[in-house]
C-alpha cells in the first residue's frame, strides 16, 4: 500500500521512519509508538520467518504489512494548498521510490543471471504442494490454480491472524515473531546467498572468516531495521532482505504457479485495502481508534522523519490529521507489505488553520518522504526476476517488465496524490508487468529476433 | 530533476507500447500466412518495419497529448501560473525516452551475445556486426532526440510539414538499413540525416549560429 508518512514521529531515532507511519499518526507517544510498532514488526517477521524456517515458505510475505494509509481528512481550508505541495513533490517521491525499487531488481536479476543456483529447480514449498510435472497443459493449469489457492489462504489467515493479534493487543507476541523473522532471514538466508555467490565464482572462503562476516552483517541488520541507524544502510539492508526473499520465491516457486500467484496476490492486495471488511482496512481503523501507529515493520522509508525542531509545534496541529494516515502494516503474514508508500503530506495538512504554517513548510519539505511496504518490493523483484529467468534469455522482456513495473508505480503514486487514502500498490504495477512479460516474451521477441537477424532497425 | 525522470520512463512506456502493437499485427499475419513463402515473409517484414515506424511517431503524438494535458495540470496547480517544466524541455526529455528505449531493445541482447563465445560473422556474414549495429543503434538514439523536439514544435505551433518530415525521416532511416549488409547504404544517410535533425533542433530550440561561435570560442 501506498501511503503518506508524516514526518511527526520524528522525535524518534531513525529507526522512526519505518514507524513514521504510525508514529506519524500519534507522536506525543513516541515509545509506545515504537514498541507497539517493533512488536508487530517482530510478529509479522517472526511469522513469516517461521514459515521461512519450515520450508523457505514463499510465507515470509506475511510479513507484508499492508500498510494502508488512512484516509486523509483534509480540512477544506487547506484543501488546495495540500493538493499543490502534494502534486509538487509527488514527482519527488516518486523518484524516491523509483530508485529502492531499481536497485532491488537489479540485484534480484543480476543474481538471476549469474548464479545458477537460483533458477535451478529443487523441489518446492509446502504451500505449493502440487506439482508442474504433469504431462497435460490442463493438469499443470489445474494444479497451479490450487496451488495459488493454498498459498492465498494461507496468507490470508495470517493477515486475519496479525489482525486479531493486534486488536487483543498482545504486541510482545508480534514483536517476538517480527524478531524472529528478520533473524532468520538476515542470517540464514544470506548465508545461503553468499555461500552460492562464492561457489558461482569459485572463491574459497574459510568458515572462520565466512562466520565474521555474516555475523556483522546479520547483526548490523537487526540494529539497523529494529532499532537505530542511519537511514541509508537501513535501507540498503531493507532493499537486500527484500531481494533474499524474493530470491527465494523465485526458486521455490514453479512457474505457472509464480504468475498465478502474482496476479491473485494483487486482486487480494486490491481487496484487502480497499474493501471495508479487508483486513488491513480492519488493522487501520484499529490502529487510528486507539491513535497508535501501525505496524512499522518492514515498511522502506525514504526519509528523515523530521526531528525535534519541527515536532513539537507541529505535533499537536499534525496530531489529527495524522492518524488518517495510517499506514497499516500488513497483518498479513503476506511479506509482502502491500505497497505502502506514505507520502508525507505536506505541512499544510495539519488541520490547525490558525497556526501559520508558512514557515514551517520549507523546513518540513526535505524531511517528506514516502514508504512503501516491503512486499511490494518483493513481488516486483519476483515478477522481474521470473521474466529473467524463464524468458529464453532474452533481456528484452526483462526490460520490458521493469519500465511496465515503474510506469504503474508511478500511475499509483498518481492515483494515491489524486484520491488521497491508503491504495495498494500492487495491482496496477502487476498487471501491467504480467501484460508486458507474456506479450513481450510471445509476441516482440520473434519480431525483433527478425528484425535483429536482418539488422533492421526501426 | 525528478518530473523529467518521470517523462522519461513514461516516453519508454509509450516506446513500448507502439512496438508491442506492431509486433502483435506482424505476429498475427506472419501466422496466417504461408511461412516458406520467402518473398511474402520479406513484405511482410517490410510491412512490420513500417507500420512499427508510423505507430511509434503516432504514440509521439498521443504522448504530447498526454504531457499538454499535464502541462496545464501542472500550471493549474503551481504558485506562480507557470509549469515546472517547459514543453521544449518535455520535447527533449520525450525524445530522449524513446531513443533509449529503442536502443535497449535493439542492442541488449547483441550486449549479452557479445559477453558469450563466439566469433562474429563465421557463417560468412559481415564481420562489423557489432560495430555497425552500435552506431546504428548511436544514430538512432540521437535522431529520436531531434525528432522529438522537432515532432513537438510542430505539434506546438501546428506545422504540419514538421511531423510530416519527422515521420518521412524516420521511413527513411528504417528503410535505409534494409542496406545491411551494405553498410554504407544505412550509415551514411542516417548519419546525414542526423546532422540535419540536429540543426534543424539546434535552431528550433533557439540557438543560432553566433550562440554556437561564442560557445566554441568560450566567451
Amino acid at each position: 500500500m501506498i501511503t503518506f508518512m508524516n514526518n511527526s514521529d520524528s522525535e524518534e531515532e531513525p529507526c522512526n521512519e519505518r514507524t513514521s507511519l504510525m508514529s506519524a499518526e500519534s507522536p506525543p507517544v513516541p515509545s509506545y509508538q515504537d514498541g507497539l510498532q517493533a512488536s508487530e514488526a517482530g510478529e509479522v517477521q517472526a511469522h513469516r520467518k517461521r514459515r521461512t524456517g519450515r520450508s523457505r515458505s514463499p510465507n515470509n510475505i506475511a510479513d507484508g504489512d499492508m500498510s494502508d494509509s488512512g484516509v486523509p481528512v483534509r480540512e477544506s481550508a487547506l484543501e488546495n494548498e495540500e493538493e499543490e505541495l502534494t502534486l509538487k513533490y509527488g514527482a519527488k517521491h516518486v523518484i524516491m521510490l523509483f530508485v529502492p525499487v531499481t536497485l532491488c531488481m537489479i540485484v534480484v536479476v543480476a543474481t538471476i543471471k549469474s548464479v545458477r543456483f537460483y533458477t535451478e529447480k529443487n523441489g518446492q514449498l509446502i504451500y505449493t504442494p502440487f506439482s508442474e510435472d504433469t504431462p497435460s497443459v490442463g493438469q499443470r493449469l489445474l494444479n497451479s490454480v490450487l496451488n495459488t489457492i493454498i498459498m492465498i489462504s494461507v496468507i490470508v489467515v495470517m493477515t486475519v491472524f496479525l489482525v486479531l493479534l493486534y486488536k487483543y493487543r498482545c504486541y510482545k507476541f508480534i514483536h517476538g515473531w517480527l524478531i524472529l523473522s528478520s533473524l532468520m532471514l538476515l542470517f540464514l538466508f544470506t548465508y545461503i546467498y553468499l555461500g552460492e555467490v562464492l561457489k558461482t565464482y569459485n572463491v574459497a572462503m574459510d568458515y572462520p572468516t565466512l562466520f565474521l562476516v555474516i555475523w556483522n552483517f546479520g547483526a548490523v541488520g537487526m540494529i539497523c531495521i529494529h532499532w537505530k541507524g542511519p537511514l541509508q544502510l537501513q535501507q540498503a539492508y531493507l532493499i537486500m532482505i527484500s531481494a533474499l526473499m524474493a530470491l527465494v520465491f523465485i526458486k521455490y516457486l514453479p512457474e505457472w504457479s509464480a504468475w498465478v500467484i502474482l496476479g491473485a496476490i494483487s486482486i487480494y492486495d486490491l481487496m484487502a485495502v480497499l474493501c471495508p471488511k479487508g483486513p488491513l482496512r480492519m488493522l487501520v481503523e484499529t490502529a487510528q481508534e486507539r491513535n497508535e501507529p501501525i505496524f512499522p515493520a518492514l515498511i522502506y522509508s525514504s526519509a528523515m522523519m523530521w526531528t525535534v525542531g519541527m515536532a513539537k509545534p507541529d505535533t499537536a496541529a499534525r496530531g489529527p490529521s495524522q492518524q488518517m494516515w495510517d499506514a497499516a502494516e500488513d497483518g498479513r503474514e503476506d511479506h509482502r507489505s502491500p505497497s505502502h508508500t506514505d507520502s508525507q503530506m505536506s505541512e499544510t495538512r495539519s488541520p490547525v488553520p490558525t497556526r501559520p504554517i508558512t514557515s514551517f513548510e520549507e523546513l518540513e519539505e526535505e524531511e517528506r518522504g514516502v514508504k512503501l511496504g516491503l512486499g511490494d518490493f518483493i513481488f516486483y523483484s519476483v515478477l522481474v526476476g521470473k521474466a529473467a529467468a524463464t524468458a529464453s534469455g532474452d533481456w528484452n522482456t526483462t526490460l520490458a517488465c521493469f519500465v511496465a513495473i515503474l510506469i504503474g508505480l508511478c500511475l499509483t503514486l498518481l492515483l494515491l496524490a489524486v484520491f488521497k487514502k491508503a491504495l495498494p500498490a500492487l495491482p496496477i504495477s502487476i498487471t501491467f508487468g504480467l501484460v508486458f512479460y507474456f506479450s513481450t516474451d510471445n509476441l516482440v521477441r520473434p519480431f525483433m529476433d527478425t528484425l535483429a537477424s536482418h539488422q533492421l532497425y526501426i | 530533476d525528478p518530473l523529467r525522470i518521470i517523462i522519461l520512463i513514461a516516453g519508454a512506456f509509450f516506446w513500448l507500447v507502439s512496438l508491442l502493437l506492431s509486433s502483435l499485427i506482424w505476429f498475427i499475419a506472419v501466422k496466417t500466412s504461408d511461412s516458406g513463402d520467402e518473398p511474402l515473409q520479406k513484405g511482410l517484414l517490410i510491412f512490420g518495419v513500417m507500420l512499427s515506424v508510423l505507430l511509434q511517431e503516432a504514440f509521439r503524438f498521443l504522448y504530447y497529448k498526454l504531457l499538454r494535458k499535464a502541462t496545464e495540470g501542472l500550471v493549474a496547480l503551481s504558485e506562480d501560473g507557470c509549469s515546472p517544466i517547459s514543453i521544449q524541455q518535455m520535447a527533449y526529455v520525450a525524445g530522449v525516452g524513446f531513443g533509449l528505449m529503442s536502443g535497449a531493445f535493439s542492442m541488449i541482447n547483441l550486449l549479452a551475445d557479445a559477453l558469450g563465445p563466439g566469433t562474429v560473422g563465421i557463417h560468412g556474414d559481415s564481420q562489423l556486426y557489432f560495430l555497425t549495429s552500435a552506431f546504428m543503434t548511436m544514430v538512432l538514439i540521437f535522431l529520436h532526440t531531434f525528432w522529438g523536439i522537432l515532432f513537438f514544435h510542430g505539434c506546438e505551433h501546428r506545422r504540419w510539414w514538421e511531423i510530416t518530415a519527422v515521420i518521412v525521416m524516420h521511413l527513411a532511416v528504417s528503410g535505409s538499413t534494409f542496406c545491411n549488409p551494405l553498410y554504407v547504404g544505412s550509415l551514411v544517410p542516417s548519419y546525414l540525416l542526423m546532422a540535419t535533425a540536429a540543426a534543424w533542433a539546434y535552431l528550433l530550440s533557439g540557438g543560432s549560429a553566433q550562440n554556437l561561435r561564442r560557445f566554441l570560442l568560450c566567451k
